[in-house]
């Protein structure tokens, strides 16, 4: 069943490339059943999520109850604070910390912390329901979340404080971002880049999804952000081209850490990878809504045939 | 009215206050010398880090750094936190109650720097977040003590700053206390609440309405949120006229409107009048000149007297004492502004 250069592969990249296809299969279904959802992100960021969690990073097991808590209350004073950050293990000295920016990435993320075993898959059925924590935007409660990034560009300087905070302590964990590329068009971002390299960072580690669109179409029609690699360089930053649905491409840059500047890899995605009837809706599917019955038809059938094939 | 006027009180008290408690790191942008911590800066390079005039990202990675156990305190000008980086102090920082502690310089209109340095609605915007503490020093006093609150507060705290030459009215072995204000004068005919550097002003004229004949209740309000100071509710249902507010701010939502929601809640049937910012920007000028031009000063609190309770008071500009001359350039800042 297998070409032999698939057959040649390690597990660990075939494990990735299944655990990124059942992201998406997971976010399709969801999006068909809800009637609505950011699933171009799923087929950009498939392997990118796969990887880092499968083979990239160090975390410890989830100390999170495999179904996320019901909503407590916002932080004030004398309330706990909890953050979904459990579900990505304890916070150790030598394990590895992992933020994602774009909190609209939600859905990709639940649904790759189940693909992983993170999470129950009954944990989604909470998605966006009212008094869960499983919102549609990830605020710091939410599965996979710490902090609040829903206005973007603000995770990747909140990272960078706390690896400034993990090299003074001499940690040897990484601290790992997962950044949109409509991110780059943000001023913050630039700052945080500016003060990554100023501090020499050299443990934190930024994955860009650069997908190339945006919630108004294409990124170079909206604003342009090339040369990202020119750039990110410029300020100071390492920058790596990699193809994003390449395991070993994206798992590369990383394998073997050098001293240096902080790394940014931009992961070259396709918004469509996997799910080609998406292609029809170029170049608005930030959020996908269908627009008319025959097409949420389409994508059921679509749906129906991955699960087959899936299931094989 | 003679006063001590001390130089650079913050400068001298941050770096001793400072010197047992290693979780505390003070970020810059670029305004170190302006924000009187070139000193802590030299005592402890190793706590003090340099940011480039990039308030956004100054405010989120405090935040990251506050998350891993450290009390980061940002000094800049307060327009720079409050406009600046609005979106990343709420985000980043109140929302997760995270101990961040702002220290904003130039509150209304201490600068002639002009509108885009005067901060003259901080107290307004950051009353209206959740989480927030906020604090106004009005003294040397206020100034020195003031640390002890900010960091014994487990959330955010944003402090309006006074810096350079700063007069010293209340007792030195009178520390600064949150939630409480200070009673600087019991009547029952006005009372009479000022925050910052009102306070200072209003004490030229108050003797004068004692002389007169007024008895009024002058209280200094330090802590702007939360603002549930028990001696404050006390003193809005005494008097026979009714209340002033003074501030260094618009009238639109600092001092002056938590003074009316107060009276409104309670049903504090007593007339209020605000003196501040009457809705208005102001422009660069000296301190004495825009408090003259904007109504903040010792005279504009008489007239407003004169108002409330029906007749002159027959006032002459010299018997509001003599206003405090700074000199534009001065040894105690590092630059006009």
């Amino acid at each position: 069943m297998l070409a032999n250069s698939e057959a040649a592969e390690p597990t660990w990249v075939s494990r990735v490339r299944e655990t990124a296809a059942a992201i998406r299969r997971r976010v399709l279904e969801h999006t068909i059943a809800n009637d609505g959802g950011y699933l171009s992100q799923a087929c950009s960021a498939g392997e990118i999520l796969s990887t880092l969690y499968l083979r990239t990073m160090r975390l410890g097991p989830s100390l999170a109850s495999p179904i996320p808590p019901l909503f407590s209350s916002v932080p004030h004073r004398g309330a706990p604070t909890h953050t979904g950050g459990a579900f990505h293990g304890v916070a150790a000295p030598e394990l590895d910390r992992f933020f994602l920016s774009p909190a609209h990435y939600a859905l990709v993320l639940y649904t790759a912390l189940i693909e992983v075993g993170r999470m129950a898959p009954a944990g989604l059925a909470q998605f966006n329901k009212d008094g869960s924590t499983v919102e549609m935007i990830g605020a710091e409660h939410s599965p996979g979340f710490e902090m609040m990034g829903g206005a973007l560009a603000q995770t990747l300087s909140q990272a960078a404080g706390i690896a400034l905070a993990r090299q003074r302590r001499g940690d040897a964990g990484r601290v790992f971002v997962f950044l949109s590329d409509g991110e780059l068009q943000e001023g913050q971002t630039w700052e945080a880049f500016q003060a990554m390299a100023f501090y020499g960072l050299d443990r934190m580690v930024v994955y860009v999804d650069v997908n190339g669109h945006q919630c108004d179409g294409r990124t170079d029609e909206v604003m342009r952000i090339e040369p990202i690699e020119a750039r990110i360089e410029s300020f100071g930053c390492r920058a790596v081209t990699v193809d994003g649905h390449d395991p070993v491409a994206i798992d590369a840059p990383t394998r073997n850490p050098v001293a240096g500047p902080p790394l940014v890899v931009l992961c070259r995605t396709d918004p469509c990878r996997g799910i080609p009837l998406l292609e029809s809706r170029r170049p608005r599917f930030h959020y996908l809504r269908f627009t008319s019955a025959a097409e949420r038809e389409a994508f059921r059938t679509f749906y129906a045939a991955s699960m087959a094939k899936g299931a094989r | 009215m003679i006063v001590e006027i001390l130089s650079k009180v913050h400068a001298r008290g941050l770096v001793d206050w400072a010197r047992d408690k290693p979780q505390v790191v003070v970020l810059s942008a670029d305004l170190t010398g302006s924000t009187e911590i070139s000193e802590f800066r030299e005592a402890y390079p190793d706590r003090f880090f340099s940011m480039g005039i990039a308030e956004q990202n100054m405010v989120s990675f405090a935040a990251g750094l506050a998350r891993e156990g450290y009390v980061p305190m940002i000094h800049t000008f307060a327009v720079f936190i409050y406009r600046q980086a609005l979106n990343q102090l709420v985000s980043s920082v109140a929302y997760s109650n995270l101990p961040v502690k702002f220290f904003g310089f130039l509150p209304g209109i201490t600068t002639p720097g002009g509108a885009t340095h005067q901060a003259i609605e901080d107290v307004a915007v950051l009353r209206a977040i959740p989480n927030m503490t906020i604090f106004e020093t009005g003294d040397a006093t206020d100034v020195e003590t003031v640390l002890d609150p900010v960091l014994a507060d487990p959330g955010p705290v944003y402090v309006r700053m006074l810096r350079g030459e700063v007069p010293r009215l209340f007792p030195r072995d009178e520390p600064f206390i949150p939630g409480r204000s200070r009673r600087l004068r019991t009547g029952t005919d006005l009372t009479l609440l000022t925050a910052g550097i009102c306070t200072e002003e209003a004490l030229r004229a108050t003797a004068v309405l004692g002389a007169r004949g007024l008895s009024v209740e002058h209280l200094h309000v330090s802590t702007h949120k939360p603002f549930d100071d028990p001696a404050i509710l006390e003193a809005l249902t005494k008097p026979r006229f009714g209340v002033i507010t003074m501030e260094n701010h618009t009238i639109v939502g600092g001092l002056g409107s938590a003074v009316a929601e107060l009276m409104a809640e309670r049903g504090i049937p007593r007339r209020l009048r605000r003196i501040g910012l009457r809705d208005t920007f102001a422009h660069g000028g000296s301190r004495p000149y825009l408090m003259r031009e904007y109504g903040l000063d010792a005279r504009a609190l008489v007239q407003s007297v004169e108002q409330m309770v029906g007749r002159s008071l027959e006032v002459a500009e010299s018997e509001l004492q003599a206003v405090r001359i700074e000199p534009v350039h001065s040894l105690a800042k590092a630059e006009a502004l």
